[in-house]
């Protein structure tokens, strides 16, 4: 019986001491960018600050075009979330309910682009974008953010739909759907929880993509928060009033959508790792 | 053609278009650079140079840190992830109150890239007013600040620290959801055997999930190895190259001195590193299955 009290007050402390370290720095980002830039930068370092302010907040949208950069950001990423979504249900779908010849090279062709270092690809990426004249335009974003995302979000939806039951389609087609209707309208309903997490996880890997971004975007009516940051950390090195305020910025609309769909995306995530 | 054949092709067509001409092509066209004088700034003098790249990097002391960085950030990064991610898994496997609201504290690093990761870490690390420098001296662990990112000796254990920080809920995510698929009469029948929380740890959990922990393990490592985003946003390789990992110093390479040959010549041994690392894992553990295809 002593023993499994002990057991329970290490746990509980482990547990608590953890979720600190977890929080901590993100409370410490977001008490940073509230607080005035003399505060920042005086000692002794203050947990609470003495005035609060958004004074940084302000400043990043007057210094630079931070309204059009998240402008930006929400465009590229939401289209191209969209785009996945339609391909890789459809691929998904061929790879989840038929066999044929090809089958297998192409999940292990899948498979594959998730472990090359993507970098080497990087300076080729950069003279295509060029002799395609689309450097400097949003589409170049939108196109290589669809098509790094399509392998893992096929990997992702084909185990959704491998676990829907295929007599569902069968007796839909009876009835006289063909194949593509039953699709419509009998399996998607029923996987809108699992197309949803991979939108939001399509979503959240576009918002943050950062060196693609760099490399194609350097008009400033074109950046993503990304690269809007990236020549923040250049500009602005060393006022972290500035750059925490920016920092929040750019994490909040991800950490929203995460909240909101972690279980879905975790069982997303999680479900290839566990069948293996 | 048939309705099915139809069906299959036109369902797969514009994936495997998209994949085929924007992820491979360039990527074998990366692996061509690597054998090429291709430098961004003199595009009119491309040509073959057979290894010379290989040779450069080889005779490169910064490439040789940067290599040696490599093993040393795998190889800390995943053990701590692991065995703090394994230890967090199972405590949480057991239900307790406010479960959920928890595991939503934990694992939300998840939405954040390596880039502003490694910004918010660069602040906490900051050697005059960073906050980790203020709480050590609170607690009397030190007497005069630290340049954690500024001094060569404490540099690698920095970026280390906050690469941990970010990994750690991979891999409760993923071993919680093992954990979870564990048949409950398992541990019926080993404690009617008799087995204590331990011997139930080493000879029922552990490796009911060892499958589990091969794939999340090799995964990781290679994420780990190829990801410079992090150290990109906490120190860009500083100082003087002293957190450069091959990765981070072959995105330099592209970004600000638009070498791609020599930068493609890195990608390449990266590549080698990455297959026999895997091939030696694969036949280490005889795990053949790992992935579901």
């Amino acid at each position: 019986m002593r023993r499994r009290y002990g057991y329970r007050i290490m746990k509980v402390a482990f547990l608590s001491f953890y979720v600190l370290v977890m929080v901590f720095p993100l409370y410490w980002i977001v008490i940073t960018s509230l607080k005035p830039q003399k505060e920042i930068f005086s000692l002794p370092v203050r947990y609470w600050p003495e005035h609060l302010t958004l004074q940084n907040y302000v400043n990043i949208f007057k210094v630079s075009k931070f309204g059009v950069y998240i402008a930006n950001s929400l465009l590229v990423s939401v289209t191209s979330a969209l785009i996945v979504m339609v391909i890789a249900i459809c691929s998904a779908y061929v790879l989840a309910r038929f066999r044929f010849r090809g089958h297998r090279q192409i999940m292990l062709g899948f498979f594959v682009t998730q472990m090359l270092p993507g970098f080497i690809s990087l300076a080729p990426l950069y003279m295509m974008m060029s002799s395609m004249h689309l450097l400097n335009q949003r589409i170049s974003l939108i196109l290589m953010y669809t098509v790094i995302l399509i392998p893992f979000s096929t990997i992702m939806l084909r185990g959704f739909f491998q676990r829907i039951p295929s007599n569902l389609e069968e007796a839909a087609m009876i009835d006289g759907c063909s194949q593509l209707s039953a699709l419509l309208r009998v399996i998607i309903p029923i996987m809108l929880p699992g197309i949803s997490s991979m939108f939001i996880f399509a979503f959240v890997q576009n918002w943050n993509e950062l060196f693609l971004a760099v490399m194609f975007i350097d008009n400033e009516a074109l950046k993503t928060l990304p690269v809007a940051m990236n020549s923040f950390v250049l500009k602005f090195n060393v006022d972290w009033g500035a750059m925490s305020a920016g920092t929040v910025l750019s994490v909040l609309p991800t950490i929203v959508l995460f909240a909101l769909a972690q279980k879905f995306i975790v069982e997303g995530l999680t479900q290839g790792a566990v069948k293996g | 053609m048939s309705a099915r054949q139809k069906f299959i092709l036109s369902g797969l067509l514009p994936a495997l278009l998209l994949v085929l001409v924007f992820t491979y092509y360039p990527f074998f066209k990366g692996v061509a650079m690597a054998f090429q004088n291709y430098k961004l700034f003199n595009l009119k003098q491309v040509y073959f140079v057979g290894l010379q790249n290989f040779a450069d990097a080889f005779k490169d002391p910064q490439f040789l840190a940067a290599l040696k960085n490599s093993v040393y950030w795998v190889f800390c990064s995943l053990l701590l992830q692991f065995l703090l991610g394994f230890m967090l898994a199972l405590v949480l496997n057991k239900r307790f109150w406010g479960r959920g609201v928890y595991q939503g504290f934990i694992f939300y690093p998840w939405a954040l890239s390596g880039f502003l990761i490694g910004l918010i870490w660069k602040w906490l690390f900051n050697s005059q007013i960073g906050v980790i420098n203020d709480l050590l001296l609170r607690l009397g662990l030190i007497h005069n600040r630290i340049g954690f990112l500024s001094d060569p000796k404490w540099a690698m254990a920095s970026v280390i620290t906050a690469n941990v920080w970010y990994g750690i809920a991979f891999f409760t995510i993923m071993l919680l959801a093992a954990l979870q698929s564990i048949p409950s009469e398992l541990y019926e029948a080993a404690s009617i055997d008799g087995a204590n929380g331990y011997r139930k740890l080493f000879y029922v959990t552990i490796p009911y999930i060892m499958p589990t922990i091969i794939a999340t393990t090799l995964l990781r490592v290679i994420w780990i190895f190829n990801d410079p985003t992090l150290i990109y946003g906490m120190t860009n390789g500083g100082p003087a190259g002293a957190t450069h990992i091959l990765s981070s110093f072959m995105l330099n390479k592209i970004i600000y001195d638009g070498d791609y040959g020599a930068a493609s010549a890195v990608g390449v041994i990266m590549i080698v590193i990455l297959f026999l690392y895997t091939l030696f894992y694969l036949m280490v553990t005889k795990s053949e299955k790992v992935g579901d295809f």
